[in-house]
């Protein structure tokens, strides 16, 4: 390579999970590594809904459920419908999920200043409160960054700065997202007495449940509602699609509090005390707004390259930033070996992450998006479900009949017809 | 439950002022002709946009949560929104 002598053999910028876990990675294997934040700490600047799923996590930290700051294992999942005045739901719960550590609820400032102490400690140079402006870029190729008044080089860029993906995005190197790709996520932290939290949900000793809420707790928008158990408070919030929210003129602080008001929501939270109010951008595009990963000089990682999953049960993202993370090191550390840092030296990163579950994952729910824009998943399906169960529960003394000829009562009565639904049906089986 | 306005709710979140500069700077006219205004002031979970009394577009910026929403939804020209200098902003204490 001709020019000023590199700074750092690679440059991550964003300690968030796909930040922290390249820089920890690429250390390990021996190469000088500066881990750039814009937060005044590792982790201050960084927010989701608060469900990992660690098995990824686990392959590089294998102590990670012991060692790591996570909050509960959730090893119960509820999904439900909520309508206006009623609701529908499913319950899982599994002793498996929980010895299997599948999955955790954490709080990311707590989480990624752990990661970041990893890094440090596997000799990473990680540089909080520090922004960094710009890509620099020489001769088409990506040769280090600018940040505030300061140029730092290396011989490779990693992206992990992030959905709103400023670095890629002003470089040319990455479209602007259309809305309907993108959704706001507005979250509180509610504190409870501990007692009060598990009798409520049900939980016990590290045990936590997740629930992922669709319908009239969004107001009909696409997208949905969720609460998660921490060891003492609940992370509650809406996940919001742009172009629905935009389109219907709805104000996202105020379908906000009308979760927090439904009555299936309300009781669980009474009493609690806000601890943070917070909000995020989420990338819900799947596999279609992925895009190029690797440039000469770049590569693009965790939110910042759109990896996100959301299959309608299980939403993803911090799990695909570790994924991304580790077959992002793996082809920068084979590129670095080759002396060729161009997008062509670097395309190990796409073929290991094509290979590994996260392209895998991303392939199997490629149609998930546009499923999950059928509006009649937020506002029809929740009332016919429990129209029928309603006929079903509601003895007034009519004679009685079987399911099925109450079921197609109501869907008669519905507006939606039988045919609607089995075209939906098929699609939601085909998608998800 | 019913959680207390957004300036209140904000007042118990961490936030480090840049005194000097705002990261967020609007242009009125565009706002207005594109209809991002209406937009800006109904998606941002911070309240940071409202209409002043003159019908322009105030920004609260201290109040940011830095989530990017509005420059999602709003017309390419419209707004200027970048990340606030290092070590400003938001600081989460829990995330």
């Amino acid at each position: 390579m001709s020019g000023p002598e590199p700074d750092f053999d690679v440059i991550v910028v964003g300690a968030g999970v796909a930040g922290c876990v390249t820089a920890y990675e690429l250390a390990g294997r021996g190469l000088s590594v500066a881990l750039i934040e814009r937060g005044e700490t590792p982790g201050s600047k960084n927010l989701s809904g608060g469900v990992l799923y660690c098995r990824a996590m686990q392959e590089v930290f294998p102590d990670f459920l012991t060692e790591a700051p996570v909050e509960r294992i959730i090893d119960r999942n509820r999904v439900c419908f909520l309508n206006p005045t009623s609701w529908v739901g499913l319950d899982y719960g599994d002793e498996r999920l929980h010895q299997a550590g599948t999955a955790v609820t954490v709080l990311r400032a707590h989480l990624d200043a752990w990661l970041a102490g990893q890094c440090e400690d596997a000799g990473v140079m990680v540089m909080p409160g520090v922004r960094v402006d710009a890509l620099l870029v020489e001769d088409g190729a990506v040769r280090g960054v600018r940040a505030e008044d300061d140029v730092l080089r290396a011989r490779v860029v990693v992206a992990a700065d992030g959905v709103n993906s400023f670095l890629a995005r002003d470089a040319g190197l990455r479209d602007r997202p259309p809305q309907r790709h993108l959704a706001v996520g507005v979250k509180a932290l509610v504190r409870l007495p501990r007692e009060t939290l598990e009798e409520r949900f049900g939980v016990a000793g590290d045990h936590g449940v997740a629930m992922a809420l669709v319908g009239d707790c969004t107001q009909g928008i696409g997208g949905g509602g969720f609460l998660y158990t921490n060891r003492d408070s609940v992370s509650v919030g809406v996940v919001l699609r742009l172009d629905d929210l935009t389109g219907k003129r709805a104000t996202a602080a105020d379908v906000f509090d009308h979760l927090l008001d439904h009555p299936f929501v309300a009781p669980l939270l009474a009493g609690g005390e806000l601890v943070e109010y917070g909000s995020h951008l989420v990338a819900e595009g799947g596999e279609e707004m992925r895009g190029r990963l690797v440039h000469d000089g770049l590569v693009i990682v965790g939110d910042a390259a759109g990896l996100t999953i959301n299959s309608g049960l299980t939403v993803r993202g911090m799990d695909l930033a570790v994924g991304s993370a580790r077959a992002a090191a793996d082809g920068i550390a084979a590129a670095l070996a080759e002396d060729d840092t161009s997008a062509a030296g670097l395309a190990g990163y796409e073929r290991a992450l094509a290979d590994s579950f996260v392209g895998r994952d991303l392939r199997t729910y490629a149609r998930a998006p546009r499923f999950l824009e059928n509006e009649r998943l937020y506002g029809a399906y929740g009332t016919l479900a429990a129209d029928v169960l309603h006929d079903v529960f509601h003895l007034d003394g009519t004679p009685r009949r079987h399911l099925l000829p109450t079921a197609r009562a109501v869907l008669r009565g519905s507006g939606v017809g039988l045919g609607r639904l089995a075209r939906d049906a098929w699609q939601g089986v085909r998608a998800l | 439950m019913k959680l207390p306005p957004i300036p209140e709710r904000l007042a118990g979140n961490r936030f480090v002022l840049d005194e000097d500069q705002s990261h967020i700077v609007v242009d009125q006219e565009r706002l207005r002709a594109t209809g991002s205004d209406e937009r800006i002031i109904a998606c941002c979970p911070a309240q940071v946009y409202s209409r002043a009394a003159d019908g322009t577009i105030a920004v609260e910026y201290a109040a940011c949560l830095e989530c990017g929403t509005c420059l999602a939804v709003a017309a390419p020209g419209s707004l200027t929104w970048r990340y606030p200098r290092g070590g400003h902003g938001v600081q989460f204490r829990d995330g």
